[in-house]
């Protein structure tokens, strides 16, 4: 799985800490950073999901 | 297409003795979609009901969420409550990129974490309101006493507002949410707070505290008039809001107490209610399609997050209270870039609220049938008038 970020997008909501706190994080401006790549299939689909409840599509999974 | 003359709803579609969301909202949904409609202000509005469309329309930099372009919908009643047109900073009326600039100077201030660390303090504002409430009887309206004081004092803690004016604060910020006050007293009370904030401003420059307005000044992004403006948004954006969902979802955890203490129960009451059915409202500025209609330039456009949040294809048994199903893509906060600022907040404040509560008072009831408590079916936003309870 990869997954990419665009920070310039994030609006700092949030909504993928909260979903996916393994692989995501807020920098101390807000701004969504990566933290890693998630390990197993249920850290897997929490990074799915964070990137269609993203707000500002600024998360992209790739399945590859 | 559907026109006006074939589907003339009246709106807001909530009507006394009425479920929520409006029953209208499912058959829009299932037929259309889009509902053209007449506001009473005699505009023609898009109604906007399915999960996806909603979205779309939150999120197409063809749609403005700017009220000085002709055709905005200027449905509700905003009641001497100030607009952008008036105060500056109130971002929420700007698009990109002009709103990204106020955007990214606040969300350090609301991250997961920020919010988190928040939690002390919230908590004893929580526990203040309820040694207030026990030790005046064993009766309260919650609304008035609890659910309405507590975002109102996170706000002023957040924002610095010394101890000994928030009782100023809090007096003059239930003016602006009271339905009773007359226009020119929620103008009072607004520009009352607005000197008020300008004031604080310059206090903080000369005495810096660890607050918002203080790490603001130290930013520098934005000027003194625009940082009262803000100040003035994440007041009045984060009160009724808040506390009206505290009430609702003390109402419905009283009668599902299997889910007191469980966060997920915060998420599905978001979803569930949806108290800022009527909040986002939209202007195309170009002609644009959603779900297959055609919206010309200037079109006023109101996407009903409730209806969405009650998408049959998105969430199953949508009517249902199930907190054990994910909630979490429910648009209660819309979508896009003005996606709550304070959903973070908001959740924590939720969540100490009802744990609290039924912790310190195990023997909370209602003091009145809940089919007789009094439902804002004339606000802008869903929610209680006033909830009586006992213990
Ligand atoms: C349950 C409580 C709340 C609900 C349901 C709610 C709902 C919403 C919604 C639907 C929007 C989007 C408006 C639009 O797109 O035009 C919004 C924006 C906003 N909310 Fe909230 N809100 C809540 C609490 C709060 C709190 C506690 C704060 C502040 C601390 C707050 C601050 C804001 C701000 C500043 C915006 C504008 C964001 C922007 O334009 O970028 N809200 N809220
Ligand atoms: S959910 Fe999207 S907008 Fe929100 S912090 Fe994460 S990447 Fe940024």
């Amino acid at each position: 799985m990869r997954i990419s970020v665009d920070t310039d997008r994030c609006v700092g909501a949030g909504q993928c800490v909260l979903s996916a706190p393994d692989v995501f994080d807020q920098d101390d401006l807000g701004i969504v950073m990566v933290l890693a790549e998630p390990a197993d299939e249920p850290a897997r689909e929490a990074a799915r999901q964070a990137g269609v409840i993203c707000p500002s599509q600024a998360i992209t999974v790739g399945e590859s | 297409m559907t026109t006006v003359d074939k589907c003339p709803v009246a709106f807001p579609l909530r009507q006394p003795g009425q479920s929520f969301p409006p029953p209208q909202y499912l058959q829009f949904r299932e037929q259309q979609g889009l509902v053209s409609t007449t506001l009473p202000s005699g505009e023609h509005v898009w109604l906007v009901t399915r999960h996806e469309d909603v979205r779309e329309v939150l999120t197409d930099p063809r749609i403005s969420s700017n009220p000085s372009h002709p055709g905005f919908p200027r449905a509700a009643k905003t009641g001497g409550v100030p607009s952008q047109d008036e105060v500056p900073g109130w971002f929420v009326a700007l698009d990109p990129p002009e709103h990204g600039r106020f955007r990214k100077t606040l969300i350090p201030e609301f991250t997961v974490r920020k919010v988190r660390e928040m939690r002390p303090a919230i908590q004893q504002i929580v526990d203040e309101r309820i040694d207030a409430m026990l030790a005046a009887g064993n009766t309260a309206d919650l609304i008035a006493d609890f659910a309405l004081s507590v975002p109102s004092l996170v706000i002023s803690t957040l924002l610095g507002v010394p101890h000994a004016d928030r009782d100023f604060f809090e007096t003059r910020t239930r003016v602006l949410v009271t339905l009773t006050s007359t226009d020119e007293q929620r103008q009072a009370a607004s520009k009352a707070l607005l000197r008020y904030l300008n004031r604080l401003i310059v206090i903080k420059q000369k005495r810096p505290g660890d607050d918002l307005i203080s790490r603001l000044l130290a930013d520098g992004t934005l000027g003194k008039q625009e940082l009262s403006g803000v100040s003035m948004l994440l007041l009045i954006a984060g009160h009724e809001t808040t506390a009206n969902n505290i009430g609702l979802g003390v109402v419905t955890l009283l009668s599902h107490p299997q889910w007191i203490g469980d966060e997920r129960a915060v998420e599905e009451l978001l979803r569930y209610y949806s108290v800022a059915d009527l909040v986002a409202f939209r202007v195309a500025v170009e002609d644009v399609e959603i779900g297959g209609q055609l919206i010309r330039a200037g079109e006023g456009i109101i996407p009903l997050v409730a209806a969405a949040n009650h998408d049959g294809t998105v969430f199953e048994r949508p009517d249902e209270f199930d907190p054990g199903r994910s909630a979490r893509s429910h648009v209660a906060f819309g979508y896009g870039v003005h996606q709550c600022l304070g959903q973070n907040l908001v959740r924590v404040e939720m969540d100490i609220a009802y744990r609290t509560l039924f912790e310190r008072i195990p023997t909370l009831e209602l003091a009145v049938p809940v089919t007789d408590l009094p439902i804002k079916y004339d606000g802008v936003l869903y929610g209680l008038h006033s909830l009586p309870v006992r213990w």
